[in-house]
């Protein structure tokens, strides 16, 4: 028998409402404003003029790609060292640091309860020319350091450090989701250390190597006090165009172009990730 | 079947120790080449702690482990020449049937040709559906898996296959016909089995000999008649299925007394000196008499309640406050009803004195 039903009589709907409006008005509508005003004439302030793609050509006209390039490499960098550091805490905070784990985990939280900049000015201090560092290396060892500070290595060095937990925390689950069987199983079946490694752990780990890499991808992309205050300014990733153009250029339409075309070249790099690598696959069936 | 042959494993005085905790305290073993050999013990006997030290996942604390007179306790799990199918199975989810099957070989650098037609075979002879080589792992149904599992410690051509429980999550009626098939390829690769399992009934069916444990001590090692028909204890007889246990005290030669029943029975003549014995009678071996001089052994119970096991009818008879089954074929006649009084006996050949422990 087909009856037609209206909307709302499916179970659940109704109660999905009040999220859906939620999500509508608070997500999804600054979204659209965002995008509606990338098609808006340069510093203009409404969203009805005649829409124009102005923006866009200016974005590709000017040298706003290299802001680009500078996230992309920056965020592509810091994803890469931090797989390449978390995965040999993680697998001790799991396998061997045995009870210690739990204090070494709120060791590596702690730091997140103060604010970002402060502990980037906190590095400043520490690398800064006569700062603890540099300051240390004269006074006991007479050695004199080379320019760390406003460099791009200090800003990759400033997002790998604000971003560590987020790697290290699904990257820990990831590890600690191989049954230890699994280990057991492939060395009695003649597997080296090495061997079990690379056949059995680290694909069985992927999951967690894969979250962790997407979130701090994502993260990373969208930083910019780094660049601003341990690269000196030297290095402008493209939030802080973004934040220039909303802010003192007062260029509303070109900031959202910006905005818009970072939103879809992060949202397709993820795409790729998540179809190559089907988390629901791995996660969901053992 | 194979108790004169030559040792592949002995276990010489094997202790491991948790702690202040003996888990498996001092075993002497031999396992004959080719044999299948079954350990038997509830959970936290030590079985599995045995199982894992044989195949190097744990060493021991004290004693030797020697494969062909070769002392291997300190020789880890990979570079020992056999395997294990663990009760969890541990198959590699991220792998397909036909790359789960061909790990070891993989792992020695055979060539994918002749690793592929290794798994194939082992597919065909483990009832494996051909396609399946490219199928998921995880997409396979319990029993596909047990023989995914079986295939992949094949493969590794092991000198002796180890088991862990690996069908105690399966049901009852598969776990019958694996049991069986475990037993074919027994027989068609000549291997040497070392099975555990927490079911006597299971190592029955499969083993040429069985070793109970308690409690980390190996308490009687004999073939699965022997086991099953002359216990050495208590506890090996209640591990097998129901029994009738009466205590007893020795009552001169080839009779024993019951303080509870107020009767005295007639026993075969070894007996067991100095322990508290315990009078066991199987219930296949207890019957219904028309008149107490029908059998040698006899008492006046109630009949309380009846169980009706498929072939097989098991009757509750109590004698006071002691409680008997007794059982019987289902074609055999017998026509009593509940609360009945019923006269039970059997005959002293049929009952077995064993240690009150």
């Amino acid at each position: 028998m087909i009856e037609k039903t209206s909307f709302f009589a499916e179970p659940g709907r109704r109660a999905a409402l009040p999220i859906l409006v939620l999500l509508s008005l608070g997500f999804i509508a600054p979204l659209l404003a965002v995008v509606g005003f990338s098609f808006m004439p340069a510093r203009t302030f409404g969203l009805w003029h005649e829409p124009t793609l102005e923006n866009y050509e200016t974005v590709f006209s000017d040298n706003t790609y290299i802001s680009l390039f500078w996230s992309l490499g920056l965020a592509s960098a810091t994803v890469v060292l931090l797989a390449l550091i978390c995965y040999p805490v993680a697998y001790g905070l799991v396998r061997v640091f045995g009870r210690w784990s739990t204090v070494l985990t709120l060791l590596f939280t702690i730091p997140l309860v103060v604010s970002e900049n402060i502990r980037l000015y906190g590095w400043v201090l520490f690398f800064i020319k006569g700062g603890v560092l540099p300051g240390t290396l004269r006074t006991l060892f007479g050695v004199e350091m080379g320019d760390f500070l406003f460099t791009p290595a200090a800003v990759l060095f400033g997002m790998v450090y604000v971003y560590l937990p987020f790697m290290l925390f699904p990257m820990t689950l990831g590890i600690a989701m191989v049954p230890n069987q699994m280990r057991e199983a492939a060395r009695d079946l003649g597997a080296s250390r090495w061997q079990v490694f690379r056949e059995v752990e680290l694909p069985l780990s992927t999951p967690g190597l894969m979250i962790g890499s997407l979130l701090t991808f994502v993260l990373a992309i969208g930083a910019i006090a780094e660049a601003k205050v341990l690269g000196g300014q030297r290095i402008i990733p493209i939030t802080h165009d973004i934040e220039i153009a909303f802010t003192y250029a007062q260029n509303w339409p070109l900031g959202a172009a910006l905005a818009v075309l970072l939103m879809l070249v992060v949202s397709v790099l993820v795409l790729i990730v998540l179809r190559r690598f089907d988390l629901d696959q791995i996660l969901g069936k053992r | 079947m194979t108790g004169t042959s030559e040792p592949i494993l002995r276990l010489k005085n094997v202790r491991k120790a948790f702690g202040n905790l003996a888990a498996v305290d001092d075993i002497n073993l031999s396992i004959g080449e080719g044999e299948f050999f079954t350990i038997v013990g509830p959970s936290g006997s030590g079985k599995t702690t045995l199982i894992r030290m044989l195949a190097g996942m744990e060493r021991p604390t004290s004693g030797d482990i020697l494969l062909r007179d070769k002392r291997i306790n300190d020789t880890p799990a990979n570079e020992r020449p056999t395997c294990m199918v663990f009760q969890s199975l541990a198959l590699f989810p991220h792998r397909t049937v036909g790359q789960n099957i061909e790990f070891a070989l993989k792992i020695r650098n055979v060539d994918p040709a002749t690793r592929e037609k290794r798994a194939r075979e082992l597919m065909q002879q483990l009832h494996l559906p051909a396609d399946y080589y490219s199928k998921n792992v995880t997409l396979c149904s319990g029993g596909e898996r047990q023989r995914v599992a079986l295939a992949r410690a094949l493969a590794f051509d092991p000198q002796i296959l180890f088991f862990d429980e690996p069908l105690s999550a399966i049901d009852y009626k598969l776990r019958k016909t694996l049991e069986k098939e475990l037993k074919d390829i027994h027989r068609e690769t000549g291997k040497t089995f070392v099975y555990i399992t927490h079911s006597l009934e299971e190592a029955m069916v499969m083993s040429d000999r069985i070793g109970v444990m308690r409690r980390g001590k190996l308490i009687q090692v004999g073939s699965p008649n022997e086991i099953y028909s002359t216990p050495r204890s208590r506890f090996v007889s209640e591990f097998m299925g129901d029994v009738n246990v009466i205590p007893v005290e020795s009552n001169g030669a080839g009779s024993v007394r019951s303080q509870s029943l107020g009767a005295s029975f007639k026993v075969p003549p070894a007996s067991i000196e100095g322990k508290a014995q315990c009078l066991v009678v199987r219930p296949e071996f207890l019957r219904f008499l028309s008149s107490p001089s029908d059998a040698q052994n006899s008492l006046k119970g109630v009949l309380y309640n009846e169980y009706a096991l498929g072939s097989r009818i098991q009757y509750q008879v109590r004698v006071g406050e002691k409680v008997f089954l007794v059982e019987k074929l289902r074609q055999q006649p017998f026509k009593g009803s509940l609360d009945d009084e019923v006269l039970i006996g059997w005959d002293p050949e049929n009952s077995i004195l064993v240690a009150d422990e």
